[in-house]
């Protein structure tokens, strides 16, 4: 404060705090700009004087390398955008299965920490502490080259279960190959799942032991029954294609890389620790009160868990969870240290490798990812609402 | 009873306890035999090992300076290791809330711990040569006195002249919009001395030999890369913490900006982006080594997620407390720091641990810009043929794994105790 009688014109209007906010703000947009316009400047220049090219030509062409798994035709003479593709493709394909066995081991592990039974609570709960306390990256490795890579060569693997090989270069199970009638049999099969799903709906479950024998017949029955029709109508249109060892390596069959394997392996069972934490925190969020309620009203414990525990527990469950999402879809880019052709490694590897366009490609990489984490968060937002309290 | 009662209650109970054991049996036997029982203990190459069918200690032991440290020159391991002790001699009082001196023992592991190690593991003299008016200016033609203990004259005198000009132009600037000169110029001649101080030490010749960053490695990395985020986003969190919360949309909107874009891309992207990307936003020749780059990629990213941290602390301080403050006249500042802060933070300090153990597994990432921590260091001594054996990749993995099991485990249960300390004080 300037003394009583230093009082000028401008010290009472620098004293304003509206106008202080606004010049605050007026240099902080100023230092963002300068910042920026010397960034951009310098890396005119240093672009200009490394002779590195500029602008996204690159995508058009021919990226010269080859890819070890391509959900889509790519050849080493397919252009740098078609191998940014494929990346992404095999991105999204190794998280939306992740995501899924993640959710379906984490809510199993989640569960059993809850359950009465304390030695599977305790197990459940070292498993938790063993996967949450070691780096993501330290168990790809473990998974990929002490699991993975010490498995017998093709030529001395033995098969499991009839004919899946567990070999160094990839795990090899039979394949379905559809020929063009396969989607009466398809078809067949979807109209026997939803006359299931509707006839249990439409009877419940509270029937007597006979009865949901029955039922559990009729169900059997029904979804063996119309898909072999089918099958049988058609004229068999869908064989097996089994892998077999010919001289080095397999032929035939469907063969899963180990790469793949590992990193689908690490991120499910890394990520369900955590969604274990998650489910069994909402479970337990939710009061006694409820449980005893359910008891009160005469229904039995699995139909206290499945009618009224479970929905109000999901309402807290899937905030977190929408994060743990975007967490694996995030680290499936740790793909790049074994590597995965995913995304990262083939675009922010490879590509910025035989191009040297660092600025475009990291920029790309990076609205990329955040582009999927919008997405994967507007869906989960849209699903949060869907379960929310009405009116809350 | 209870217990047989848990256990054996119902038949789908037993069938539980039934699977539960068979889990038990299949891990656990093989877990001991392998890390214990049929280990190889005592020896001095593979050969030792080669017989048994359980770990092989000597070729940690023998690996054992590696994964500590890297390359670093052996007769100058000590130095890492006075780094070390000094760094947990200073932790462990900050870590134990009856201890006294919080504020003093902060100010030392935040402010003068970083420099010492610095100092320590670069070996320091950093020879500077141009601080602000040597970039226009030739100043050698009017001070040039030689070197001394390390120190350039011509520097020294350069930062002098332009932390005397700043100085003024600070009070000058104060004097014309009515603000107190004396308070702007202490300000200034504070950040200044500080600022002064460390290049100082950085500056010196203390005689120890310089140890290049390439030739560092495993643990020491892992400690240096996982100390350095913690130390550089706390203060930085807390401002951007800070500025997503403010009243001015300006400052609001780069903050959730900032945040928001280190926290939706991958740690790997940022690692990548500091490496690759921002030397060319930097003029040409400035140059920095390759591990400054990712400690510049981790200050990014932690320092968004420590901002949101802090963000939940700021968030549960009751209304009441901002409007005691604002009615108390502090000023904005003033009541931050010394009604609001003091309490957010010592809510979030079980989020904060909680976010260091995600940053110490983090640390691993660096191995994809080639630089070899703790993970790095082991990866690269597989594939020593002299210690080539079945079980070398298994011994190597059982290692660091309890390496990194045990610091987060300990970290997390730390979190735990610190949690149920503040929720007891919360309920008093």
């Amino acid at each position: 404060m300037a003394p009583g009688g230093n009082h000028n014109r401008i010290a009472i209007f620098a004293a304003d705090p509206r106008l202080r906010a606004a010049l605050l703000q007026i240099a902080l947009v100023l230092l963002v700009v300068g910042l920026g316009w010397m960034f951009f400047e310098n890396a005119r220049q240093n672009l200009a004087s490394q002779k590195i090219a500029t602008g996204l030509g690159f995508l058009n062409e021919t990226a010269g390398f080859g890819v070890s798994q391509s959900l889509i035709p790519y050849a080493e003479g397919s252009t740098y955008g078609r191998a940014f593709v494929v990346g992404l493709l095999n991105t999204l394909l190794v998280a939306g299965l992740g995501i899924i066995f993640a959710t379906v081991i984490g809510f199993a592990v989640g569960i059993a920490r809850l359950s009465s039974n304390i030695l599977l609570a305790r197990l459940a709960g070292a498993y938790v502490e063993t996967l949450r306390n070691l780096p993501l990256l330290f168990q790809i490795l473990f998974w990929y080259l002490a699991v993975l890579g010490t498995l017998p060569s093709p030529r001395e693997s033995e098969p499991i279960l009839g004919s899946i090989y567990f070999t160094s270069r990839g795990i090899l199970f039979p394949r379905l190959l559809f020929e063009p009638g396969a989607y009466v049999v398809l078809g067949a099969l979807a109209v026997a799942i939803v006359a299931v799903i509707a006839h249990w709906r439409r009877t419940g479950s509270s029937r007597g032991v006979a009865g949901i024998a029955v039922q559990l017949a009729t169900s059997v029955l029904l979804l063996v029954g119309l898909p072999v029709i089918a099958f049988v109508a058609a004229g068999g249109p869908i064989s097996l294609d089994v892998p077999e060892l010919t001289g080095f390596n397999f032929v035939g069959g469907l063969r899963v890389n180990p790469e793949f394997m590992a990193l689908l392996f690490a991120l499910s069972t890394y990520t369900a620790a955590f969604i274990a934490e998650i489910v069994r925190a909402g479970f337990l969020a939710v009061p006694r009160g409820q449980t005893e309620a359910a008891g009160s009203l005469g229904l039995r414990r699995g139909q206290a868990l499945r009618l009224i525990i479970a929905p109000q527990a999901m309402r807290l469950i899937i905030p977190p969870l929408t994060s743990q999402y975007l967490n694996l879809t995030k680290n499936s880019s740790l793909a790049a240290a074994i590597g995965y052709p995913d995304f990262f490694y083939v675009f922010a590897g490879t590509t910025l490798n035989q191009t040297g366009q660092a600025i475009e490609i990291i920029a790309i990489t990076m609205a990329v990812y955040l582009a999927i984490s919008l997405f994967t968060s507007l869906i989960m937002n849209w699903y949060n609402s869907a379960v929310a309290l009405r009116g809350a | 009873m209870r217990l047989a009662v848990s256990l054996f209650a119902t038949p789908f109970n037993f069938a539980l306890t039934v699977l539960s054991v068979g889990i038990i049996l299949l891990v656990l036997p093989p877990f001991l035999n392998f890390m214990i029982f049929d280990a190889t203990w005592h020896g001095t190459s593979r050969a030792d090992c080669l017989p048994n069918a359980g770990a092989c200690w000597p070729f940690i032991k023998a690996k054992f300076g590696q994964y500590v440290y890297g390359f670093y020159p052996i007769d100058e391991r000590s130095r890492p290791n006075v780094a070390f002790a000094l760094g947990a001699l200073l932790l462990a009082p900050l870590l134990i809330p009856s201890a006294p001196f919080k504020w003093l023992n902060s100010v030392l592991f935040f402010g003068v711990y970083p420099v010492i190690a610095f100092v320590l593991l670069t070996g320091g003299n950093l020879d500077l040569r141009i601080f602000l008016l040597g970039r226009f200016f030739d100043l050698r033609s009017i001070v040039d006195l030689g070197v001394t203990g390390g120190l350039r004259s011509t520097f020294w005198a350069d930062f002098l002249l332009s932390s005397s000009f700043l100085t003024a132009f600070a009070a000058l600037a104060a004097g014309v919009i009515g603000a107190s000169i004396r308070r702007a110029a202490a300000i200034c001649l504070m950040v200044v001395a500080l600022l002064g101080a460390v290049l100082l030490a950085f500056d010196l010749d203390f005689g120890l030999r310089s140890v290049e960053t390439r030739a560092w490695g495993g643990f020491l990395v892992t400690m240096v890369v996982a100390v350095t985020g913690i130390v550089v986003s706390l203060p930085l969190g807390i401002l951007l913490a800070l500025g997503r919360r403010s009243e001015l949309p300006i400052v609001r909107f780069f903050s959730i900006a900032f945040i928001e874009f280190w926290r939706g891309v991958p740690v790997i992207t940022v690692l990548f982006f500091a490496t690759y990307m921002l030397p060319l936003f930097l003029p040409s020749g400035v140059s920095f080594d390759t591990l400054l780059r990712a400690l510049v990629g981790v200050a990014l990213f932690s320092a968004a997620y420590m901002a949101e941290v802090v963000r939940g602390g700021l968030q549960a301080i009751p209304r009441g407390q901002y409007e005691a403050a604002a009615a108390l006249g502090l000023g904005y500042w003033r009541s931050m720091s010394t009604v609001i802060l003091p309490q957010a933070l010592s809510l979030v300090v079980p989020g904060i641990v909680n976010n260091f153990i995600g940053l110490f597994k983090d640390t691993t990432l660096v191995l994809i810009v080639a630089i070899f921590d703790l993970l790095g260091q082991l990866r690269a001594s597989f594939s020593d043929p002299n210690w080539a054996t079945p079980v070398t990749l298994y011994t190597g993995f059982a290692f660091a794994g309890v390496v990194y099991f045990v610091c987060c485990f300990a970290m997390s249960r730390y979190a735990l105790f610190v949690e149920r300390r503040v929720n007891v004080a919360g309920r008093r």
